[in-house]
C-alpha cells in the first residue's frame, strides 16, 4: 500500500510493513505498510470492519488470544520484531500498554489497580517505590488530586472518565513505551472526553501513542498523523492537518466529509 | 472533485442554499455594473437612483450568507471540501459586495458626468471594458457553480487586459483634460469610473483564484504580470 511521501526524518518507533491478518482464513488486514512515530499521536479512523482496531491489536499480540486468528508479515517495535517466535509477550505488553473502549478497573482499591503492573513485573523493592510509582502514574493521568485520600476506596466508585483516567495511569504505571488506546472515550461524556483528550496530549511527551476512533473531531484533536483504514487496507496515512483539510484520496475525502455513494 | 452526497441530507441542502446565495449576489453584481456604465454610453440617467439604492440588496445578501456560513460550521462541522466551499463562498460573498460598491460609486461618477453636457472620446473604450469585465465575472459565477479550476486560470488571464485597456484609457482621459478645459468638468470622474472597472476585474480575478483553491486545496501561482500602468503615468 502506497503512502504519502516521508513526512518525518525521524526514524519510526512501530514499523509495520505487509501485515496480514486472517481469522479462519479470511483477510481482515490485506498487507499493511504503516511507520508510527514516537512522541506523536497516530490516530486511526475508519468504518467498523476496516480493521483499524484489528491493527492495534497486532502492536501487541493482542490477536494472540483470538482463536484461529493468524498474523503475517513484519511488525517491528525499534529493532525488536513483535512476531519473533522467542519473544516474551509478557514483557512486550509491559512496554506496550493498552487503554480500551470501556473503563475495565479491576475490582480492586484504586491503590491496587495502579500497584498491580509494576508488582507482577517485580518493578519495585518495597512500599515507598510503590506508593511512589503509583503517586507518579495517577499524578500523569491527571487524577491524584481527586483520590489521594480515598486509594484505599474501590475503583469501580469511581465515575467513567475517572475510571477511564485510571486504566490509563494501571497502563502508564510499568512505564511502556507505547500506548494503545482503542475507542478510549466513547463511553465518557464529553467533559470526560475533553479531560482525557488533554492527557494524551501531555503524555505524547513521554509515550507513542496509537489511539483508534470513531470521532473524527477527535482524530482531528488530539493526533497528529492520521490513517484512513477501508476494508482492511490502509488507503491514506499523512499529516492529521492535510487529512482534514485536503485528503488526496477521495475515498478519504468522502468518509470524512460524511458522503455515501 | 467529491460527487457523493452526504448521509445527512440536511448538509446537502444547506450548500444548495449557500451556492443559490451566491448566485443571486451574482447576478445582482452583473446587473449593477451592466446598468451603470450602460447608463454613461447611453447618456440616460434615469436608472441611476435605482441602482444606487439596490445597492443595499447586495449588502443584506451578503450578511444572510454569512449567516449561513456560520450556522453550516457550528451546525455540520465542515472538514476537506465541504470546509473550502463555505470558508470560499464566506469570501466571494464580500467580494461581490465589493464589486456592487464600486457599481454603486460608478452610478454616482455617471449622475455628475451626465448632468453637464460635456462629452468624451473614451466611451467605446469605456464600454469594451466593461463588457470584458462582466464576461470575466459570468464565466467566474458558472466557474464556482462547477468547482472549474481550468476555466477559473482563464479569468485570470483575462485580467491582464483589462489592465492594458485601463492604462490606456487613463492616458487618453488625462490627455483629453489637457487639450480641453472643459473636460476637467468630467475627466475625474471619468477616471475613477474606468478604475472602479478595473478594480472588480482585480475583485473577479480574486474570485477566480478561490475556486482554484476550492478545487485544489492551494492558492494558484502568484507570478501574474502587473499589467495596469496608469498608476506610472504623468502628464507629458
Amino acid at each position: 500500500m502506497k503512502r504519502d511521501g516521508d513526512m518525518t526524518l525521524s526514524t519510526p518507533k512501530i514499523k509495520s510493513s505487509g501485515i496480514i491478518v486472517e481469522y479462519d482464513g479470511k483477510r481482515a488486514l490485506h498487507g499493511i505498510d504503516l511507520d508510527i512515530y514516537p512522541n506523536e499521536v497516530t490516530a486511526l479512523i475508519g468504518p467498523s470492519g476496516c480493521g483499524k482496531s484489528t491493527f492495534l491489536r497486532c502492536i501487541n499480540r493482542m490477536n494472540d488470544v483470538i482463536d484461529n486468528c493468524k498474523v503475517s508479515g513484519r511488525l517491528m517495535i525499534d529493532d525488536t520484531d513483535v512476531y519473533d517466535p522467542e519473544i516474551d509477550v509478557v514483557e512486550l505488553r509491559a512496554r506496550v500498554g493498552m487503554v480500551f473502549q470501556k473503563p475495565n478497573p479491576f475490582p480492586k482499591s484504586i491503590y491496587d489497580n495502579v500497584a498491580y503492573g509494576p508488582r507482577i513485573h517485580g518493578l519495585t523493592e518495597n512500599k515507598d517505590d510503590m506508593d511512589r510509582i503509583v503517586k507518579k502514574s495517577l499524578k500523569r493521568a491527571g487524577l491524584w488530586d481527586e483520590v489521594r485520600e480515598r486509594l484505599d476506596d474501590k475503583a469501580l466508585g469511581l465515575s467513567g472518565g475517572q475510571q477511564q483516567r485510571l486504566c490509563i495511569a494501571r497502563a502508564i504505571a510499568v512505564n511502556p513505551e507505547i500506548l494503545l488506546m482503542d475507542e478510549p472515550c466513547s463511553a465518557l461524556d464529553p467533559i470526560a472526553t475533553s479531560i482525557i483528550e488533554e492527557l494524551i496530549n501531555e503524555l505524547r511527551e513521554r509515550f507513542t501513542i496509537v489511539i483508534v476512533t470513531h470521532s473524527m473531531q477527535q482524530a482531528a484533536r488530539v493526533s497528529q498523523k492520521t490513517g484512513y483504514f477501508h476494508l482492511g487496507n490502509i488507503i491514506e496515512y499523512g499529516e492529521t492537518n492535510d487529512i482534514f483539510t485536503r485528503p488526496k484520496n477521495e475515498q478519504t475525502e468522502a468518509y470524512i466529509s460524511g458522503r455515501i455513494g | 472533485m467529491v460527487e457523493k452526497k452526504h448521509i445527512v441530507t440536511a448538509f446537502d441542502e444547506d450548500l444548495t442554499t449557500l451556492n443559490d446565495m451566491m448566485a443571486r449576489m451574482g447576478a445582482l453584481a452583473e446587473t449593477q455594473l451592466f446598468a451603470s456604465t450602460e447608463a454613461l454610453i447611453a447618456r440616460n440617467p434615469s436608472g441611476l437612483d435605482d441602482i444606487i439604492k439596490r445597492d443595499k440588496e447586495l449588502d443584506d445578501l451578503e450578511a444572510l450568507l454569512n449567516e449561513k456560513v456560520i450556522e453550516i460550521i457550528a451546525l455540520r462541522a465542515p472538514r476537506a471540501e465541504d470546509l473550502r466551499r463555505v470558508i470560499v463562498a464566506l469570501k466571494v460573498a464580500s467580494t461581490l459586495e465589493r464589486i456592487g460598491d464600486l457599481a454603486k460609486n460608478i452610478a454616482k461618477r455617471n449622475k455628475v458626468i451626465l448632468g453637464t453636457t460635456v462629452k468624451t472620446q473614451m466611451l467605446p473604450s469605456i464600454r469594451t471594458m466593461t463588457s470584458m469585465v462582466l464576461k470575466m465575472l459570468n464565466k467566474t459565477l458558472d466557474a464556482y457553480v462547477e468547482v472549474d479550476a481550468v476555466t477559473a486560470l482563464d479569468v485570470m488571464e483575462a485580467d491582464i487586459e483589462v489592465d492594458k485597456l485601463n492604462t490606456v484609457v487613463f492616458q487618453s482621459l488625462i490627455e483629453e483634460m489637457s487639450s480641453d478645459q472643459e473636460q476637467l468638468k468630467i475627466g475625474p470622474h471619468l477616471l475613477f469610473v474606468t478604475k472602479n472597472i478595473e478594480r472588480i476585474g482585480d475583485h473577479i480575478t480574486g474570485i477566480a483564484e478561490q475556486i482554484y483553491f476550492l478545487h485544489h486545496g492551494e492558492m494558484p501561482d502568484k507570478t501574474r504580470p502587473k499589467a495596469d500602468q496608469s498608476s506610472s503615468i504623468a502628464l507629458s
